[in-house]
This record gives C-alpha cells, structure tokens and sequence, in this order.
C-alpha cells in the first residue's frame, strides 16, 4: 500500500497538474514582489502539461478513487495491527526534535536513542497521512462543492478549497524529495527493509534487547504503572 | 542518561520485538526476489500506462476514462442533489470576464430573435421574445459560476427559471428526461438532464449583476446552471427541445463528463 501510493501519486499530480495549467493563479511573493510562479512555462512544456485539461480532468476524477481505496486500506491497516503506534511521538521524545534535525544537517555527530522511527520520522509520517486525507478532503469540496456544499464550508468557500488542495499537492512534492533524500542517505541496508518487510539480525542489538528484558523480569513489572493498574483489575 | 533508565527504552524494545528479522542471507535472497518483483512491477505499470494510453477515445476521452466519468456519475446521481447551492450578497460579486464566444459569432437581429420551445420530434410548441420572458415570474440569485478550468466568479443572474419558463406546457411536452439548449447558428450545444434543467436555480438569465446581459455574455438570454460547471451556462439560446434520448452537448465531445454536474 505504501508502494501503490507512488504511481497512484503520480497520475494524481500530473493529471493535477494539467487541470492547474488551465489557470496558474499561485505564486510566492512578499510584499508585492514575486519570487516564484507557479509554474514556469518551462516546466509547462517539458512535462507536456498545456492544453490538456480535458484529459487531465478524466484521469483526475477516476483515479482518485483508487488513491481514497488505497488510503482507506492502508488505514485500516494501521488501525487493525495498531503500527500507527508507530508513528506516535513518546512525549519524553518531543525534546529531541532539535537534536535529530541537527544530526540530519550534520551539525551533531550523535543521533539521540530513538526506536523504529525517530521523532522527527513519526511527526512527518503522521503528518503525510493527514495529508493524504487533506487532499481527499480538499478534493471532494472542489469536485462537488454542491452536492457536499458541507465540505465546501469547512474549507471557507470553494477557491480557499482550491488553494488548500494546491498547498497539498506542493507539500507532497516536497515532501517527496525529501523523502528520497533520506532513503538514499540511510543505505542500501535499509531501502531493503523498506522493500522486503524483513529486517536483518543485528546481534548485538538483540543481546542488548534480551539483557534489558530478563532485567525487567528481575526488577518486577509491577514497577510499571500501566502493570500495576491490570494487577488491579484482575484481582 | 544511561540506557537502561530511559523510560523510553521498554516501548523501543517492544517495538523492535514486534519487527520481523531474518538472517543477513535470507534478506538478501529476499531482497534479491524482492528487486524482481519490483522490477516487474515497474515494466507492469510501464506497459499498462501504455496500453492505457493507446485506448481508443469515446468523444475525445480514452475509453475506460469516459466509463470512469459515467459510473462516477452513476454514484453521485444516487447521492442527492444537495439541494440548493449556496448564494451569496451584493458585496461578494466578483465580475465574470467572457471566456469564450462559440455561438455567437453570427450577426444577431434582437427583433426577430424568438425562445424556441420544441419537443422531441422537433416540432415547434411555442416561441417567445424578449417581452415575453419579461413576462414570467423573474428568480434573482447570486451564486458562483465555477469554470472547468479552475476559476470562479460570484455573479447575479436575473430571469425566469427553466421551470417557470417549461410550466405552461407541461401537458404538451409530456415526460422527458433531457432538455438540448442550442444557439440560434447551432455552433454551441448543451444537454441538461431533466434534475438539473428543473433544478430551481437553473436561470434563463436575462441580466447579469443587475445590468441588461451584453451580447458578449449572451443576450438576449442565457443559461446559468450553478449545480453545473460553466461550460454548461450556454450563451444566446435559440432553442430549448425536450427528449429522451440524451442530446449531443459540445464539451462531451471534446472529452469532457456529459453531466458536468458538481
């Protein structure tokens, strides 16, 4: 599902962007001047992109549907198999976010301790999900702002709906690029968990995992709040 | 902090109990496995783009896209119509700008210009001028006009209503399931299904913000269907016949849904 996510993606946003084409009000500017047009008339012809709507619009309006499919499995899927635990932050871990940007930027040599995913990972993962569902969301209120007039609303009015589907999209991109970026930096090692499911035996990571564990036993679980309180309610 | 006092440790433990793990030639005889699938999967989806491409098209959309429009259709039709879109206040008209002038480019002689009514056979039910359309009960709305290409504006349009304008024939005309809007010259056509002509806030509108409609935006009167995207807000209608066979509509047959209904 994580995979399907890709080409689905994609036709989403070039067929996205073939609609946006069609009238490309969007820039960054601050006071007055502008820094950047959404997009240049380079990007335009490269990617083929003008005069296209009508396509664009089809292909828009059927695949989305398997994105929602896609979307929606994938989150009953975290929900059934609780990982989207995985992607929640330990409130003590909060406090290492500037430390782990700083390792990512190579201003610190030592990453802090941190579990499957470290804080910033679990923050953004649990962000691309939400925005996964901003763009659905977004994209509904812009399809039938009559029919769903109520999802319209939520967004303000419809060209407010058309600017948070735009940020999206953008977000998604950048997002992407990023993302890239780190795989490629984690290695090989890892693109291959992210492909197989598996991770490799790490020994050393394994005794320290099972002495942790048997000094757990040795100290009693019921030291352990969350132990305690089940203690509690068996008897 | 040493490892074992941080209180995080037990869930990062627990979590990496919960990973699957395999030996280092395992994961690469998977990885190796893994790769060709990907591989394949990638040349798959390659190919199916291709193939998904070379499609015949359907009035300009491929195939399996312009069965995509229809079975969408099929769904939101079982939705409801949503009632009654929003309208909005004086102070929120934006102005619209003229985005195209297919119908229009004949000369138009505003005193000979008559509102064709026909049925299905073509047969003429009646005919009416610009005094008669004063006539009728007028609906006043300010509602958004929204463009296929992505904009939209919030515009006033003044007129009788397609059911106001269709009530006194209704004997005549009997049932019927699509209403075909034409120009005077046939440049420029447009289908509406039976909801969305008889829809209450479909316009024939004769103004525009509170001033007589131009003949860029129109005149003498147009169609304004604010359920519907904007290419079905067709200028300067000559003729108004009701079916039951779903009528040709311009849009569709450059790859557009037929209902273009939001």
């Amino acid at each position: 599902m994580h995979w399907i996510n890709f080409p689905l993606l994609a036709v989403m946003i070039y067929s996205g962007l073939r609609i946006y084409w069609a009238n490309d009000v969007y820039d960054v500017s601050l006071g007055g001047t502008e820094f950047f047009s959404f997009f240049p008339e380079s990007v335009y012809d490269k990617l083929e992109l003008s005069g296209r709507l009508a396509r664009g619009i089809a292909f828009h309006l059927v695949f989305a549907w398997f994105f929602l499919l896609n979307g929606v499995a994938f989150g009953i899927y975290l929900a059934v198999t609780g990982q989207w635990r995985r992607f929640l932050p330990h409130r003590k871990s909060l406090a290492d976010i500037p430390a782990v940007l700083a390792h990512d930027a190579k201003l610190r040599k030592e990453a802090p301790p941190h579990g499957d995913y470290n804080v910033v990972q679990q923050i953004t993962y649990a962000l691309v999900l939400g925005l996964g569902a901003m763009a659905l969301l977004s994209g509904f209120a812009i399809y039938k702002p009559a029919q769903l007039s109520f999802l319209t609303r939520i967004f303000g009015d419809y060209e407010n709906a058309r600017g948070v589907h735009f940020i999206v999209t953008i977000s998604f991109m950048v997002f992407f690029v990023v993302h890239l970026l780190q795989v490629a930096r984690a290695g090989i090692s890892n693109f291959m968990s992210m492909v197989t499911g598996y991770l490799p035996i790490d020994p050393e990571e394994a005794a320290g995992r099972a002495r942790r564990r048997s000094e757990r036993e040795r100290t009693g679980d019921a030291a352990t709040p969350e132990a305690s309180e089940k203690v509690e309610v068996g008897s | 902090m040493t490892e074992a006092q941080d209180p995080r440790q037990e869930l990062w433990d627990a979590q990496r109990d919960a990973q699957p793990t395999i030996s280092g030639d395992e994961l690469a005889r998977k990885s190796r496995r893994s790769v060709l699938t990907g591989v394949g999967g990638v040349v798959a989806a390659l190919g199916g783009w291709k193939w998904f491409g070379g499609r015949p098209t359907d009035d300009g959309a491929l195939v399996p896209l312009r069965k995509g429009l229809e079975f969408n259709e099929a769904i939101w039709s079982k939705i409801g119509d949503g009632g009654e879109v929003r309208t909005f206040s004086e102070s929120d008209l934006t102005g619209i700008r003229v985005n195209g002038l297919i119908g229009l480019r004949s000369d138009l002689d505003r005193d000979a210009w008559r509102l064709r009514i026909e049925n299905a056979d073509g047969e003429l039910i009646d005919e009416l001028d610009e005094a008669a359309l004063a006539d009728l009960a007028q609906a006043d709305q300010i509602v958004k006009h929204k463009c296929v290409e992505g904009w939209s504006a919030t515009v006033r349009w003044t007129g009788p209503t397609v059911a106001t304008l269709l009530e006194p024939y209704a004997d005549q005309l009997g049932d019927w399931d699509y209403a075909a809007f034409v120009t005077p010259d046939e440049e420029y056509y447009v289908g509406l299904d039976n909801s969305a002509a008889m829809h209450p806030q479909t316009v024939l509108a004769t103004s525009l913000d509170g001033e007589p409609l131009s003949l860029e935006h129109g005149a003498p009167v147009r169609l304004a269907v604010p359920i519907a995207y904007g290419i079905k807000s067709l200028k300067r209608v000559g003729t108004i016949r009701l079916t039951n066979e779903r009528p040709p509509d311009y849009w569709a047959e450059r790859g557009y849904d037929w209902y273009s209904l939001h």
